[in-house]
């Protein structure tokens, strides 16, 4: 018993650096792990209300490039609406037959260069943002609501390696799963590609629908060069139609059949 | 002993502060931004019971972490280096015991600092983005990122070791 305490005395700073070492380690995996990373974030009031400060400082010096954006957006909206015009008028407007309500929020932490990026934004539970709802911007999609708190959301970001995002062709409809592999911020891959699509560089890759995240079609990016060999398509490369390291304004897409479909799948197990 | 408690949390908070609102944006080269926190646990004072160091660095890394959703990266290592310190200043300074209220690190010569500040700093981003990527296969990245980013965080810690501390002979 005297020899264990005279160990635990002699040893004391080891062992606590152990523990200490431990315990981050802990928090590192568990923060890893998708819809556990609750604790470590930064959703909570005083992170995001420090970010929500400094960002409405320097929010100024984007406002140009933002405004742009605004106006190229409008103006691609209303070009589509004009090749519908007699489908809308004699649609009728009822809101109870919206798939997806969105939400406009704003980046108030950009991340692009570590390996697993995770951005945070400034509506949160009581804006009625829950998990698991996809993001996008007016180019492209972002990512997806990791943990939220009362007025904050982070979002895992598509260049992180737990994100796996349901990916199809424009022009053939094969389906394959975007992943990062960590190297370049405008750049992403795309996976599980059947040999049998014909796949050329410029194709556009857009989102499957084939999960409740996002709906079908929305623009990811071109394909940018690829390898093949007589079994697989190997290391295709998508360039991201968002520029990831300049985001502002976003859409936050919830879903309204969610509960239902995932009642559906609960059944089934 | 306040007036140096309170100096230290002064310290704590700025290099908080400039580390997750201007450092962790700069994005030099589309990814070097500079660690400059460990700056702390460089000029915290020698102590001969280290338990207040451990913990200080362990909350120190971990708020770093909080604010740029990483777990606890930078918590891990920051405790590792503030464990490391005494045993390789002993080894740089060749001193088999070092005189703990005189030592003040800004005192030694320009060399040996940066000697220091070096080792300190590779082994602390070694650990960052050994386990941000966590895998073998991206050894050459975890190598690549970890020597570009540690030049410019010691450029950093350097000139503000020599910008930011007054060079005293004694302590009193």
């Amino acid at each position: 018993m005297q020899q264990i305490a005279f160990f635990i005395e002699k040893y004391k700073y080891f062992l606590l650096f152990l523990v200490l070492e431990i315990f981050a380690f802990l928090l590192t995996v568990q923060s890893n792990s998708y819809h556990k990373s609750q604790f470590i974030n930064s959703a909570n009031s005083i992170t995001g209300g420090l970010f929500n400060t400094s960002n409405s400082f320097f929010e100024y010096t984007s406002l140009k490039t933002e405004n742009q954006k605004l106006a190229i957006e409008n103006t691609a909206l209303r070009n589509a609406l004009d090749l519908k015009t007699e489908e809308v008028i004699t649609f009728e407007i009822d809101s109870t037959q919206q798939k997806n309500i969105y939400t406009t929020g704003k980046i108030i932490r950009n991340n692009y260069t570590k390996r697993n990026n995770i951005l945070t934004i400034n509506k949160g539970v009581r804006d009625g943002i829950t998990q698991d709802m996809g993001v996008i911007s007016s180019k492209g999609i972002v990512g997806v609501i990791n943990a939220t708190t009362s007025k904050y959301a982070t979002v895992l970001s598509i260049l992180n390696s737990h994100s796996k995002i349901n990916a199809r062709l424009k022009n053939s409809n094969y389906i394959g799963t975007l992943a990062w592999n960590g190297t370049d911020y405008k750049t992403t891959q795309l996976h599980d590609i059947q040999r049998q699509a014909n796949i050329k560089v410029g194709d556009t890759v857009v989102t499957g629908g084939k999960s409740t995240l996002f709906p079908q079609g929305l623009m990811i990016g071109t394909i940018l060069s690829f390898d093949s060999n007589s079994k697989k398509y190997e290391n295709i490369q998508i360039l991201l139609a968002n520029d990831m390291s300049n985001l502002g304004y976003v859409y936050i897409i919830k879903n309204r059949d969610i509960e239902e479909i995932q009642q559906l799948e609960n059944n089934d197990d | 002993m306040t007036r140096d408690t309170l100096l230290l949390s002064f310290r704590f908070l700025i290099l908080v502060l400039i580390q997750v609102l201007i450092l962790n944006n700069i994005h030099f080269l589309d990814y070097i931004n500079p660690n400059l926190y460990i700056l702390f646990i460089f000029l915290y004072p020698l102590e001969k019971e280290r338990a207040n160091f451990l913990w200080v660095s362990f909350l120190l890394g971990l708020s770093i972490d909080i604010f740029s959703n990483s777990g606890g990266i930078n918590a891990a290592a920051a405790v590792c280096i503030a464990y490391f310190r005494l045993p390789i200043f002993k080894l740089v300074l060749n001193k088999p015991e070092l005189d703990f209220k005189l030592f003040r690190l800004n005192n030694e010569s320009f060399l040996r600092i940066l000697v220091l500040v070096s080792i300190l700093t590779s082994i602390h981003h070694f650990i960052i983005f050994g386990m941000e990527y966590f895998s073998l296969k991206s050894l050459k990245l975890i190598i690549y990122k970890s020597v570009s980013t540690s030049i410019f965080t010691i450029i950093l810690s350097i000139l503000s070791i020599l910008l930011f501390t007054k060079k005293k002979t004694s302590n009193f």
